[in-house]
């Protein structure tokens, strides 16, 4: 039986009152806004602590903890309650959310000092706190789709936050539509979990499971593993993370890096119940997580502009948590590890790029940089620390999560494992090649600002939560892989030490060589072209592969040509369809009644004679009827 | 003489009063021909009472007479004062209600 506990809708409650409290007050609330918001994200994180050090404390077997907060849906015998639940799958991501959270919103107090709406900022933060720690508390698969649907509301929200530019505007309405798409594959294996299991708790259906036959379970994962890709930025919906760079860089340090871009992790590693009886769904899994982190880390090479090269690298990353969780028991542990130090090291270097844009007047382009470490030698040391953990140098936390991964992809067995071994290794020299070309491009070689003004270290407000998460990137890893502490924490929730590798290909040892080998060729390649003076304009005799990587590798363009226009001239019939025949039917109804009425206007002449012939004609009518009847 | 001749009788009646009903235009003219119908109803009444053996045919002509008695109070009052407001007896002059 879950024991329950009072203090988890606070999680909820204090974020949501918060903001509706910033977003009503209006004006008035713009001296104290941010310290309010700040303050209860803070508590949020607080309550966090609290419950996972109660958690600790408890026996391993009742450490869940529950909470029902009403009856939402009683009808007949379907019956779902808004409950949360928090275990320890749920804990990782609470403390995450709630702690990268608290020091972004300190980062953005000082970030967004001079804009003239950082109240209603804030007040987006904290909903998008608040809907995220619904989507991770949910119990069930319904009560986190409100989670879900409110943190895609409030990521459009902060993407389009200066909406007064149209791109921006546009960027926010193309991550809104690609998130629909995936939201459309939640509802729908909500809809299949209902009628094949007549329930929607995590619980519940982990208990009827082999009730259930292999190809409805396969239709569940795959609905789910699409949810998965639109809010995770995963092949084939992911072309939206890179423009949802427009919003401020701190909402892309928390919710396109750090949280809510990993929600899709959640959900698979959630339903890992689900997954492991469902082997194609599985395998889809692996393959997206495959091509993604390839696809991202492709793209991160040739973008110039420094939010949408880690966009790229965030988007390839959570590709090697997907991959993870598509490997089966052990492979949530590894997803639920590295997307834990990702949030670290990828949130103190979108971060480090904000305070560089802050001393470079928003200049994004990495073209135009150069030579800015010794400027701003904190955030450059910072943004050290975060790619070294990255890359996977030991012993930074990359080091630990992204090598667990590939020891699995290879132990994984048979051709598969070789393929997805090969995978996650390419993906990590490519991943050491772009990040060092980043970070070579703004922080070494020639100064190509091209104005007089030196770029100048960023206020204390800033570089404190900086650094504090440089802190998490160089000991996260350690810390969660220790005595395998993580892995067992996590057993009850995705039972990962239930298999056994009975033979494995390559030895943790082998594996730790062979990665930091194509780590060093990819290190040594960026350095050997980087080196050196550059230009402050892009190449333009380029390869075709950079010309497509510059463009997305043509997503877009596909997405245009397959989906967009063939949309639209479908759109285009149906209105056709729409005014001919719905409309005509409708105009046909009005214009029979009018010229019926017109003709029978002209009965009601108004003389009595008239009508009283009538009378005359209809009682003999009815005289003449009653006799042919009875006749 | 068959008592079948009545009823003719008040069959032809209630013709030419219907018939005067639909043809004339002077209220008077109409209001006397509707009497003449309910008069030809009032004959067949004592006429089926009187086939039948029973009185309750006579007590519906009693009825009758009563009603009409109160119809001519209200009608001629409806005349009078549309022919004190508009100068003429005309049923065909009142027929506002289509506007």
């Amino acid at each position: 039986m879950l024991q329950t506990s009072a203090n988890l809708v606070w999680f909820i409650a204090l974020p949501l009152f918060s903001s509706a409290l910033l977003l009503l007050a209006g004006k008035r609330a713009n001296s104290w806004g941010h310290v309010l918001a700040t303050t209860v994200s803070a508590s949020t994180f607080t309550i966090g602590v609290i419950e996972f050090l109660a958690m600790q404390a408890r026996p391993e077997e009742n450490r869940a903890v529950g909470q029902k907060l009403f009856t939402w849906i009683s009808v007949g015998s379907f019956n779902v309650d808004a409950s949360l639940l928090l275990d320890q799958l749920s804990i990782c991501f609470v403390l995450l959310i709630t702690g990268v959270g608290t020091l972004i919103h300190v980062y953005s107090i000082s970030y967004m000092s001079h804009d003239l709406d950082r109240r209603r900022f804030f007040a987006y933060l904290n909903l998008f706190i608040a809907a995220m720690l619904l989507l991770v508390l949910g119990d069930s698969y319904l009560n986190l789709y409100v989670g879900w649907e409110g943190v895609g509301l409030a990521s459009y929200l902060l993407i389009g936050f200066w909406n007064q530019k149209p791109a921006y505007a546009t960027a926010a309405k193309k991550a809104f539509v690609a998130n629909r798409v995936g939201d459309v594959g939640l509802s729908l294996a909500i809809m299949i979990a209902f009628a094949t299991f007549g329930d929607v708790t995590f619980s519940g259906i982990k208990e009827q499971t082999d009730s259930a036959s292999t190809t409805q379970l396969t239709a569940i994962g795959l609905m789910l593993l699409l949810a998965a890709c639109g809010k995770s930025a995963q092949f084939p919906l992911q072309s939206w993370l890179g423009d949802a760079m427009a919003g401020p860089t701190p909402v892309s340090a928390l919710i396109h890096a750090a949280t809510m871009v990993t929600a899709g992790v959640y959900l698979i590693t959630r339903s890992s119940f689900i997954f492991d009886e469902a082997p194609i769904a599985q395998l889809m899994v692996l393959i997206v997580g495959a091509v993604t982190l390839l696809f991202g880390a492709i793209i991160g090479t040739a973008k110039d502009d420094i939010k949408k090269a880690l966009a790229a690298s965030t988007m390839s990353q959570i590709g090697y948590m997907i991959l993870a969780t598509g490997l089966g028991p052990i492979g949530y542990a590894f997803a639920i590890m590295h997307l834990l130090t990702h949030g670290f090291f990828k949130a103190s270097m979108f971060l480090g790029a904000g305070s560089v844009m802050h001393g470079m007047k928003d200049e994004v382009n990495m073209r135009k940089y150069g030579g800015i470490g010794k400027f701003m030698p904190i955030t450059a040391l910072t943004f050290g620390l975060g790619y070294l953990a990255i890359i996977g140098v030991p012993p930074f936390a990359g080091f630990y999560s992204k090598d667990k991964i590939i020891e699995t992809a290879f132990n994984a067995g048979g051709i598969k494992g070789i393929a997805l071994g090969v995978a996650t290794l390419l993906g990590a020299a490519i991943t050491a090649f772009y990040m060092t070309r980043v970070v070579i491009l703004t922080f070494f070689g020639n100064e190509r600002w091209g104005h007089k003004d030196e770029p100048h270290e960023s206020p204390a407000l800033m570089l404190i939560p900086i650094a504090l998460l440089s802190l998490g990137s160089i000991a996260s890893g350690f810390l969660l892989y220790q005595g395998k502490r993580l892995v067992y924490w996590l057993e009850p929730v995705v039972n990962p030490l239930k298999e056994h590798h009975a033979k494995e290909l390559f030895s943790h040892t082998t594996v730790s060589i062979m990665t930091l080998t194509v780590v060093a060729i990819g290190v040594s390649l960026a350095v050997s072209k980087y080196r050196g003076d550059q230009s402050d304009k892009a190449p333009e005799k380029v390869s075709m592969l950079t010309a497509a990587a510059r463009k997305d590798l043509y997503q877009d363009s596909l997405n245009e040509s397959a989906f967009m226009r063939p949309g639209q001239s479908l759109i285009k019939k149906l209105l056709q369809i729409d005014l001919i025949v719905i409309d005509g039917l409708v105009r046909s109804v009005g214009s029979v009644s009018i010229s019926a009425g017109t003709k029978l206007r002209s009965l009601q002449s108004g003389y009595v004679r008239s009508y009283a012939l009538m009378m005359v004609i209809g009682a003999l009518a009815l005289i003449a009827t009653v006799w042919i009847v009875t006749a | 003489m068959s008592i079948a001749n009545y009823l003719y009788l008040s069959a032809i009646l209630f013709t030419i009063g219907a018939i005067g009903v639909v043809v004339r235009r002077n209220a008077i003219v109409v209001f006397m021909c509707i009497e003449l119908m309910l008069n030809a109803a009032n004959l067949a009444f004592v006429t089926f009472a009187r086939i039948n053996g029973n009185l309750e045919g006579q007590v519906v002509a009693f009825f009758t007479m009563v009603v009409a008695a109160c119809e001519v109070v209200v009608g001629l009052a409806i005349i009078v004062t549309i022919y004190r407001s508009r100068r003429s007896a005309s049923v065909d002059d009142a027929s506002l209600l289509k506007r």
